[in-house]
């Protein structure tokens, strides 16, 4: 069976991971590095995905996206308060946001499926064989639709999505494998974009979840932007410019702003500089200055620690442990807030940016039947229920209840020869329908009897994914009754397999897009590497050879601005051929000196 | 507005629709005692002794049944958490993500099952409220509402609320703070109800676990029972109608 690697698809960065003999392992890419940002740039060649497209981000910010997740299973009503930080513009179509970028229009599935195809392709190259399954972590507090477009997600970028797992629990996973412990641990996960808090209780290899609560618009995101908010307004008094019209600007800031929150993380003051129009901004940040900014976002995470310690029916002397995770856990703030509320210091051990990834892959290994002593028991965030009388939300399935779960509803009619019942599912803890999360809707279809004569029973059920499906019956019958849901955020399913063959037609423009990087890193790479051989090689060859090389750099340089990466190689390709002798002078000279400063023994070792 | 706080539907009842249910036997019955596999007999197992397959639950189990225990009200909480981890172990669908669709299918029913019968066994008030639907037959006469004088109590407590909610928003005031202080009051009377009622759950609950393990037939005694379950009824239903007031004072006074 072939491989099941584990995903963490984060607002702000994503991993791939893998588990062997060793334990689990996150994949890094040929830099070394283990994040790509989940950033993807529609460039006229195609759609470029993670650093490059961050580059492109302050480039050509109308046609960058960056933190998709943010509208994963949502409609415009949902974001409206913040559209006006988006460069991009948003609409909505059949409840599902649609993202407009370069004469196109995108779901936040296949914005999300380019990261995933980025992640799918960098585990291939690792692990050098074709990898087609994956786990996929969302944030506890995800609902349904979430859920639904994670899963899409997965499916338009060609991976067959065996589990939707939590990422606290993925994390208390990788913790509780790597440390061994036991006893009730709360996982409090800060990521870019939401925020999560997790009780579980740890013992004998199972992992069962007791509550789960949390915030899933809250994150990293919002202290950056509370800090690039201060400087706009910063700019436009001390230097008179207006930052909401320039786009690039706001990027450019944006960055900035993060920058100077990762820094607060170790220093205590820091300063930030931006280029703007008439000069160079500058600004002098303190951490203190900054908490103060941040303060009650931070304070915002402790009413969802209170409930889940509440609904798990525990108190915080209780809990043994308390595990930090995510990016912004950092923060010394949130240390210490936490810190407060739980009254022990928290546990940071494994790399918060990674432990998500970790975990996913140990659930990998599980669902691919390796690891047989670990079992995780995860519970639904959030109460399941269908619309009654007068707006009112009658639950079926609570909050904090392990999965998988079922209900079961009975429903017949009113009037004589009615023969369907609407039903209305929701989502929430509020009392009225309005308060709640519309997640679907059905027609149930019963048959012409008398009033109250038809007996149709509805079954309910949350997968292990946390993902809703419902069947029907009829009692008199015992008959399997089809049900049509339509998503009421969410895409159909003649969407999803539509976005499928489109993203083979990206893929094509991707390899374009892919091919250019690939040619100016080279190029990029081959200029250095001769302008340092040059200086080594002054005395070595003639004044006129160095001037032959430094115009076929300088020419290769002008190449590597265009778009074609053909034009960019066959230039790569000349400067090879005209540094020909320039490398076998340097090799000689390096045989030389070896042969001087050591025995020849040595050398020929 | 004034409402009445009604009694919330246990979640046990939602999920189970087997009233019915008559197991009293220790094995656990499955639902054929051929595997849907290979078709060779099934004895009481989880899984086919030939083919390994595993079997779906019996229809007619009950959730006492699926934990292999007899209907006691006190039952030893560290076993059941035992019991549950093993038969998750053997249920939960992540052991079964390679299997074939019929496999996996059984796998997330028994395991739906087995999270409700372990969800509702572990609560004691809801293991009592379980236990008497499964007891069913003879219990059906029992009176619904709340006795008189805390209906009234009921009543009394809206009026003041409501009023609270509308003073509430003035801010703070002598009148708010005098029946802030009022409903407090009222609160932790309510609070030692509750508590005294739970007392007098906890005697019916070993008056029940007695007559259960001095009598070897389900009909045995049949009289006395029904008249603890009654009794243990009654408790209930009031002791929900004192909870949500308490509820309800709690989120409003904080």
């Amino acid at each position: 069976m072939s491989r099941i690697v584990g995903i963490d698809l984060g607002t702000t960065n994503s991993l791939v991971a893998f588990m062997d003999q060793e334990g689990p392992h996150v994949i890094p890419g040929p830099d070394g590095q283990t994040t790509v940002p989940s950033i993807v740039g529609l460039t006229d060649n195609g759609l470029i995905v993670g650093d490059p497209a961050k580059a492109h981000l302050m480039r050509d910010p109308s046609r960058t996206i960056y933190s998709v997740k943010r509208f994963m299973g949502k409609g415009l009503d949902d974001v409206k308060d913040e559209l006006k930080y988006f460069p991009y513009h948003l609409h909505e179509k059949n409840g599902v946001i649609r993202i407009e970028v370069g004469g196109k229009t995108y779901s936040p599935p296949q914005v999300s499926a380019m990261i995933l195809k980025e992640l799918k392709r960098r585990a291939e190259e690792y692990l050098k064989e074709d990898v087609s399954k994956a786990v996929i972590t969302v944030p506890a507090y995800f609902n349904d639709s979430q859920r639904q477009a994670t899963k899409d997600a997965g499916m338009i970028a060609g991976l067959e999505v065996l589990r939707i797992i939590n990422e606290p629990t993925a994390a208390s996973l990788a913790y509780g494998l790597q440390k061994k412990t036991q006893g009730l641990i709360a996982i409090y996960d800060l990521g870019g974009g939401t925020f999560d808090l997790s009780i579980l209780k740890l013992k004998d290899g199972i992992f069962e979840v007791l509550s789960t609560n949390g915030d899933s618009h809250l994150g990293g995101d919002d202290f950056d932007q509370r800090l690039v908010d201060v400087m706009v307004d910063d700019i436009l008094q001390t230097q008179g410019v207006k930052v909401g019209g320039d786009p690039e600007l706001m990027q450019a800031l944006r960055l900035e702003a993060e920058q100077v929150k990762v820094r607060l993380s170790d220093e205590t003051q820091t300063k930030a500089e931006i280029e703007i129009p008439n000069g160079t901004y500058e600004k002098v940040w303190t951490r203190e200055s900054m908490e103060t900014l941040v303060m009650d976002l931070v304070e915002r995470t402790l009413a969802p620690c209170r409930h889940a310690l509440k609904d798990a029916g525990l108190t915080v002397s209780q809990i043994d442990e308390v595990v930090l995770v995510g990016g912004s856990t950092r923060m010394p703030l949130v240390w210490r807030k936490v810190e407060e509320l739980f009254g022990k210091k928290p546990h940071s051990e494994l790399n918060p940016d990674e432990v998500v990834a970790l975990g996913a892959a140990v659930q990998a290994d599980i669902l691919g039947g390796h690891t047989k002593d670990l079992l995780l028991l995860d519970v639904t965030p959030l109460s399941l229920g269908i619309e009654t009388m007068g707006g009112v939300m009658s639950a079926l399935i609570r909050r904090n209840t392990t999965i998988p779960t079922s209900a079961k509803e009975m429903f017949t009619t009113y009037v004589d020869g009615q023969t369907s019942v609407d039903i209305h599912i929701l989502q929430g803890e509020r009392e009225l329908v309005k308060d709640n999360r519309s997640l679907a809707r059905f027609q149930l279809k019963l048959p012409p009897l008398p009033a109250g004569v038809p007996r149709v029973e509805v079954n309910f059920l949350i997968d292990a994914n946390g993902i809703l499906h419902v069947t029907a019956r009829d009692i008199r019958t015992g008959d399997a009754q089809s049900v049509q849901v339509k998503p009421s955020h969410g895409l159909t399913d003649d969407e999803v397999e539509g976005m499928i063959r489109d993203s083979f037609q990206f893929a094509a423009e991707d390899i374009k897009a892919r091919q250019i990087i690939e040619a100016r890193n080279e190029a990029n790479a081959i200029i250095v590497a001769t302008e340092k051989a040059l200086v080594r090689a002054t005395n070595l060859i003639n004044d006129k050879e160095i001037e032959g090389i430094r115009r076929i750099l300088q020419q290769l340089s002008e190449v590597n601005e265009g778009d074609d990466h053909r034009v960019i190689r066959t230039k790569i390709a000349e400067v090879e051929k005209v540094t020909h002798h320039l490398a076998e002078v340097l090799m000689d000279a390096t045989l030389k000196e070896a042969l001087e400063s050591k025995k020849l023994s040595d050398v020929i070792k | 507005m004034v409402y009445l706080p009604m009694p919330e539907a246990s979640e046990a009842e939602i999920m189970d629709h087997r009233h019915q249910a008559t197991t009293t036997s220790r094995e656990l019955p499955m639902a054929r005692s051929m595997c849907w596999h290979c078709q060779s007999e099934v004895t009481g197992e989880y899984l086919c002794g030939q083919c390994v397959k595993v079997q779906p639950l019996s229809k007619d189990l009950d959730y006492f049944a699926c934990f292999q225990l007899p209907r006691l009200l006190n039952i030893d909480e560290q076993e059941l958490e035992k019991t549950f981890y093993e038969l998750s172990r053997t249920f939960h669908p992540d052991f079964y993500s390679t299997k074939d669709e019929s496999e996996k299918a059984i796998s997330l029913g028994n395991s739906a099952f087995l999270n409700a019968a372990y969800r509702t066994l572990q609560d004691p008030i809801q293991r009592a409220e379980y236990l008497i639907r499964l007891e069913a037959g003879a219990v059906k006469d029992i009176r619904s509402n709340p006795p008189a004088d805390l209906f009234e109590e009921v009543l009394d407590l809206q009026e003041n609320l409501e009023t609270f909610r509308q003073l509430a928003p003035n801010g703070a005031s002598s009148d708010l703070e005098a029946l802030r202080e009022k409903l407090q009051d009222k609160r932790e009377r309510l609070e030692k109800r509750q508590a005294k009622m739970e007392e007098s759950l906890q005697s019916k609950f070993k008056e029940w676990d007695q007559l259960q393990e001095r009598t070897l037939l389900p009909g045995e005694a049949r009289e006395e029972k029904n008249t603890v379950l009654r009794g243990m009824q009654e408790i209930l239903s009031n002791r929900t109608y004192v909870r949500n007031m308490v509820n309800d004072l709690l989120e409003t006074t904080g």
